[in-house]
């Protein structure tokens, strides 16, 4: 018993051990913003504020988060439609070829995003549409697309199949049952899809600086700041994009949560 | 039932299956494909004409430097594959076995806010705390320890992989291992087994679906990420990723590229199906 104990002391050490690694760089990042010194160490310099002036001070920032601001925005919107549509098929239907269907929506996420990017440049080019703005929307709906379905699918997964003939049974049309009983059904599934799909969108910078051109995107001003040298305005414009995001995916947890408090109502 | 809409085919099915088809054969195929096709074209005074010839391969595969930054790349992510794995297992084991179900609740939704959350930003604060002047060798420093050299290392690679690709492994290995019947891992003690025979004999293998395929989305993650070699490894031995990235955006070689980014997929398809052919293996002690 003493030494289960024991044990069970070295393990939750080892497990507050990874979570340090895991956020150490969010909270470093976080601090040094706010850090004096260009080279950030220990003992840590002077509190200051320069880093935050000079980023709003600058219209490239500001020019970069409207455009990561549309992007994201007009992703999850395309994302999310895209992946409920997919999820309901697949939850109703039964149909030939439904595996490579399947894959056609989930496969994205596993081709390293450097591949993905390469491919989408070429083909923006070939048939004119790169360098846009909405060349870096339409790509990001294809990577998070599989995101929003598999958020929808298992919500899908807790409805009663029988709800739906219900609803016809009742008089209504495929539409209207759709309209009334599963759109609401699904209703804080594809809330959390919105805010998970525009979360990675908002953070994605290999295929948005191959595909962006000219419209660059926060991440895609990070990444080229970054390649100049050390300058902590990338830590005060990090952790505006921190904050964002993890707001962002908190919230997509919550919703995706909330659902479960309400499944084990009658 | 009769009078219900049922299963056909009609104009409300196609409405909620078609959209994806489309958008997936013009935006997702397309490329992939087209990629393919770019591997053979031709490059004359910095324009790309199509064309249908094998030199981009030819001239790719016969290069040393290709080769070597292949197997470099096979290598290392096959080190923090090994790396992630045995990192996140404790931890994992701890959450899955000895946690309550809120706490257990809790350490996944912490988890899943880092994986979605800048990776780039956060290799870039690693590469202000491990360089040589670094708040680590900061405080190595009091303890007269260092200054240690941590970027342009393997080692700064594979903490940018570890940022990586930790989270994930660890909600993977943890959910798994949640799932497995508890009174299996009972009965192993009642008849005698040790905490380490039970691990490696009735645990492991009864997680193995899920741990071969956290090991296998922690190597496609490791395989092409760029970011990490890159800013903490220095990119002195260039991974593929980077040879990419070099072709593409400095040598206007889209086609030699294309070359690239195909043997990296056709190496992680092998990968993915080995690992996955593994995993649904059925073991062969079972009776």
């Amino acid at each position: 018993m003493n030494q289960s104990r024991s044990l069970n002391v070295i393990l939750g050490i080892y497990v507050a051990m990874v979570f340090a690694f895991v956020f150490a760089p969010i909270i470093f990042s976080m601090i040094f913003s706010f850090n004096s010194q260009r080279f950030p160490t220990i003992p840590l310099g002077e509190f200051t504020t320069e880093w935050y002036a000079k980023i709003l001070a600058d219209p490239d920032v500001w020019e970069a988060a409207l455009n990561s601001l549309i992007v994201s925005c007009s992703t999850a919107v395309i994302a999310t439609f895209l992946g409920f549509c997919t999820a309901y098929s697949d939850f109703r239907y039964n149909f030939r070829f439904k595996g490579p269907y399947l894959a056609l929506i989930l496969l994205p996420p596993t081709i390293p995003l450097i591949i993905m990017a390469l491919a989408m440049l070429a083909w923006f080019s070939k048939i004119g549409m790169s360098g846009q703005l909405y060349s870096i929307i339409i790509a990001h709906s294809v990577l998070t697309a599989p995101f929003a379905m598999a958020v929808i699918r298992l919500r899908l997964n807790q409805m009663d199949p029988d709800l739906e003939s219900a609803g016809w049974n009742l008089g209504g049309s495929e539409w209207q049952t759709m309209r009334h009983v599963i759109i609401p059904f699904c209703k804080p599934a594809i809330f959390s899809a919105l805010f998970l799909t525009a979360a990675v969108s908002f953070d994605e910078f290999a295929v948005s600086w191959f595909v962006s051109g000219l419209n660059k995107t926060l991440p895609v001003i990070i990444l080229e700041i970054v390649q100049g040298n050390i300058d902590p305005q990338v830590n005060a414009i990090g952790t505006f994009v921190f904050l964002i995001s993890m707001t962002l995916v908190v919230l997509a947890q919550v919703f995706f949560a909330s659902r479960q408090m309400k499944s084990i109502k009658p | 039932m009769s009078s219900t809409p049922g299963r056909k085919l009609n104009l409300y099915a196609l409405t909620w299956r078609l959209p994806i088809i489309f958008w997936q054969f013009i935006f997702f195929v397309g490329p992939v494909l087209f990629m393919v096709a770019m591997s053979f074209f031709l490059v004359k005074n910095y324009r790309m004409t199509e064309a249908f010839e094998f030199v981009n391969w030819s001239k790719m595969l016969s290069r040393g430097y290709f080769w070597d930054s292949y197997w470099y790349t096979v290598l290392i992510a096959s080190i923090s594959t090994i790396c992630a794995m045995c990192i996140a297992f404790p931890a994992a084991f701890a959450l899955a076995f000895r946690a309550s179900e809120t706490t257990r609740r809790w350490a996944i939704f912490l988890l899943i806010i880092p994986f979605f959350t800048s990776y780039l930003v956060r290799t870039f604060s690693w590469f202000v705390i491990l360089s040589e002047s670094g708040v680590i060798n900061g405080m190595l420093g009091y303890i007269g320890l260092g200054p240690y050299t941590m970027l342009n290392t393997n080692f700064g690679t594979l903490v940018g992989y570890m940022t990586l690709t930790l989270p994930l492994v660890v909600i993977l290995q943890t959910v798994t291992m949640a799932n497995i019947d508890k009174n299996l891992i009972e009965a192993a003690r009642n008849l005698g087994c040790s905490a380490f025979r039970t691990i490696w004999q009735v645990i492991i293998p009864l997680s193995k679906t899920g741990l071969i395929i956290a090991a296998i989305f922690c190597f496609i993650l490791s395989f092409g990420d760029f970011v990490a070699p890159f800013y903490l490894g220095g990119s002195q031995e260039p991974t593929l990723p980077i040879l990419i990235l070099d072709t593409t955006k400095s040598g206007q070689q889209w086609p030699r590229a294309a070359v690239v980014a195909i043997m990296m997929m056709l190496t992680l398809f092998a990968i993915a199906f080995t690992g996955i052919a593994l995993a649904y293996r059925k073991g062969k002690g079972a009776k």
